[in-house]
């Protein structure tokens, strides 16, 4: 598809949890890798918001890490506007790397305490040398009035704010480089959720005014689904379902999707008596054969402990899951 | 109201600083009645985990009750000694922590754990505390309760974890359960687990249940009544359905309109503006009133009661002060 701003393919990367060397010969142990994405593949269009859902472990911010290469793939591929990310460097890279930002969940830790909120927003302005002097200041006084701060709070210090105001100068200094892409990695999860509804709203706003295209993760179910126009739900490391977001929720197709939705308190007071969820997210270092899920899967069948299922097409998107195979007629 | 279990009135809680007292906790009251559900919600820093510590006498030096008083079935547990609480603590109140291991000793195995705190309370021999312990496990769902129990806590998940805390909280038969955001540090499909095997588990044993969350969703699953902290202050108690589907405190009701659901669409939130503010700096008259979209004149300069509303619910606010007043009368009549 043409306008697939962000187009994922057979990422994988794999990080090696083995011992100290002479504990292993000592032990005699092989070395241990751990899985932390497996051959997810998916595609974000331009102006759209793909958020991806998933349980602590899924591999959430390894794929966000891998899309800003911050660490890299150890297999697959990403392309960022026709641009293969892993074949380009030098100049046209610097250009691609402008063009795309993060956001991270922890506003306390994201953001250096020794510099003031001026100058941790001017950093991208700087590092790209889009403008110069009074041009910098300037730019930087509407960045803050843009967030919901004011120009006068440059002067001042991280420590100064509170949780969602430091958040507000994250986002800020994210839009300095007026990128088309942010990768959101848990935005609001360290926020009460009073001050969460108010970056909600900002990031809402902010995409509807520069057309952002955003990759939004997150936990919560209840807030990918106020958020996303597609979701991809992670697993142990793989995407089972990708979905268009509301029918995620009305017509859930994969059974983990299925009993996360059951899992999820809700306040809607339906009294409704949820189906007990069955067992414990597995160790990733030795993940179940075949379909991770199977162990805790009501609809589990031979072949799914043999072979890892491949993604079938499905009413709302897709998923990988041999329950959903279209039986031959 | 004098059979409740336990009884919280206008507690204070303060921390002496160099920079003056703080207080944490101002004026808050409420009853638990016998095996009932009492959710405690509010953002972080509104004083829900130093209200549980208060009552359990686990405020940390040199936070103190300053003022008020808890009974315990009638009778006052806030001014005994160290180990006269210790003994109701584990005893007549159980305890289950956001991190399961604050409770669990990683240098014993569970079963020691469990077998000391049973004999500590019971007097039954080595061999039929194990048997209870045993049994305990089995019903908070360890699969191979038998050969697990020797085992030593970091062996376990920490859904799994959360299990055995919650079986060591439950082995004295306690008549209250204290539970600080008990699945606040578990996955979404094991929370779901532990909150059930909390409400059901007591509900079996008769123990009433004070749940201190921030998540409105476990509350509105769980709880009989709930209390909206904020700033150290109750905003507002009542039955979980009507605070939640009808809120009355303007914080209430935005908190319900801030949080995006599962069912239904919004373009927006609602959002509050501003955050809670910190101990030092909270306004005078009403602690919201910075953030309120209702503040009048009577908001800046006298601290809101908590007003009745009907016969459980009570809303510490002005907008619903004559209101209150005019049924008071009628009920006076
Ligand atoms: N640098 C690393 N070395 C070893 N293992 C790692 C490393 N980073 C992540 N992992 C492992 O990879 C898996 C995926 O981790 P990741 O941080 O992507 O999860 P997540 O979905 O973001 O979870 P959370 O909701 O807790 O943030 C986990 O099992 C994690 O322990
Ligand atoms: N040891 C302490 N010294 C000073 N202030 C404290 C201490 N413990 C808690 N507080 C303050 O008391 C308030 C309530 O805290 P807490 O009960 O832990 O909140 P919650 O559990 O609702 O998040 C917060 O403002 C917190 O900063
Ligand atoms: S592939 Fe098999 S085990 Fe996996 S989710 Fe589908 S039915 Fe369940
Ligand atoms: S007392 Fe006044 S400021 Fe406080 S919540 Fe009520 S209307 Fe708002
Ligand atoms: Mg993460
Ligand atoms: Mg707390």
């Amino acid at each position: 598809m043409s306008d697939a701003l962000l187009k994922i393919e057979n990422l994988t990367r794999y990080f090696d949890v083995s011992k100290p060397w002479l504990n292993r010969m000592l032990e005699r142990e092989e070395k241990q890798f751990l899985t932390a994405v497996a051959d997810v593949s998916f595609e974000i269009k331009r102006g759209e918001t793909f958020a991806l859902v998933g349980e602590s472990g899924s591999g959430k911010s390894t794929i966000a890490k891998m899309v800003v290469g911050l660490i890299g793939a150890s297999e697959g591929t990403i392309t960022f506007d026709g641009h293969n990310m892993t074949g380009t460097a030098g100049a046209e890279m610097r250009d691609l790397r402008r063009r795309f930002q993060m956001i991270f969940q922890d506003p306390f830790a994201s953001l250096n305490p020794r510099w003031r909120v001026g100058d941790i927003i001017a950093e991208p302005i700087h590092t790209f040398g889009l403008l110069k002097g009074a041009q910098v200041t300037n730019r930087v006084g509407e960045l803050l009035d843009t967030v919901g701060l004011s120009a006068k709070d440059a002067e001042k210090f991280p420590h100064e704010f509170s949780g969602g105001q430091r958040q507000r100068i994250a986002i800020a200094r994210a839009l300095s480089s007026k990128p088309e892409f942010i990768v959101c990695d848990e935005p609001t999860s360290a926020l009460d959720v009073s001050v969460q509804a108010q970056i909600l709203n900002l990031m809402k706003d902010l995409q509807d005014e520069m057309g952002l295209t955003y990759l939004f993760i997150s936990h919560d179910l209840s807030v990918v689904r106020h958020m996303a126009n597609r979701i991809g739900v992670l697993y142990l490391g793989s995407l089972v379902e990708v979905a268009d977001g509301k029918k995620l929720f009305s017509e859930p197709q994969h059974p983990y999707t299925r009993m996360l939705l059951d899992a999820v308190p809700d306040l809607a007071l339906s009294g409704r008596r949820r189906k007990p969820v069955e067992g414990e997210i597995p160790n990733p270092i030795n993940p179940p054969s075949g379909c991770a899920f199977h162990p805790r899967c009501p609809l589990v069948m031979p072949r799914c402990k043999v072979d890892p299922p491949h993604r079938v097409e499905t009413p709302t998107g897709y998923a990988a899951c041999f329950a959903l195979e279209k039986q031959p007629a | 109201m004098t059979d409740a279990l336990l009884s919280v009135r206008n507690l204070r809680v303060e921390f002496p600083t160099r920079r003056g007292v703080l207080t944490a906790i101002d004026d808050v009251s409420f009853d638990i009645m016998p095996g009932e559900v009492l959710g405690v919600v509010g953002e972080s820093g509104a004083g829900k985990s130093l209200t549980g510590a208060a009552i359990i006498g686990l405020l940390e030096p040199p936070g103190r009750i300053a003022g008020g008083e808890i009974l315990l079935k009638g009778q006052r547990i806030d001014n005994l000694g160290a180990e006269a609480m210790r003994r109701i603590r584990g005893k007549r109140i159980g305890m289950v922590f956001q991190d399961p291991l604050t409770s669990l000793n990683p240098l014993y195995t569970v079963a020691q754990q469990l077998i000391e705190t049973i004999r500590t309370h019971a007097d039954i021999s080595e061999a039929e505390a194990r048997k209870r312990a045993v049994a305990l496990l089995d019903r908070v769902g360890i699969p191979a309760a038998k050969r697990r129990i020797d085992d030593y806590p970091h062996h376990f998940s920490g859904g799994m974890r959360q299990r055995v805390v919650i079986a060591l909280a439950l082995c004295a038969e306690p008549e209250l359960v204290i539970a600080d955001e008990p699945t606040t540090a578990l996955d979404v499909s094991v929370q779901s687990q532990i909150i059930d095997l909390i409400k059901e588990i007591c509900a079996e044993r008769g123990a009433a249940v004070m749940l201190i969350t921030h998540d409105m969703g476990v509350i509105a699953e769980t709880a009989d009544r709930v209390a909206v902290l904020y700033s150290g202050r109750m905003a507002e108690i009542g039955p979980v359905t009507q605070v939640i589907t009808a809120p009355e405190h303007p914080y209430t009701v935005g908190l319900m309109g801030s949080i995006p659901t599962l069912t239904q669409d919004h373009a927006r939130l609602v959002a509050i503006p501003g955050a809670m503010p910190r101990l030092n700096a909270i306004p005078q008259g009403c602690p919201f009133n910075p953030r309120c979209e209702h503040a009048f004149d009577r908001c800046f300069a006298e601290r809101p009661e908590p007003l009745r509303r009907g016969d459980r619910r009570r809303v510490a606010c002005w907008l619903y002060d004559e209101v209150s007043t005019v049924e008071q009368e009628k009920a006076n009549v």
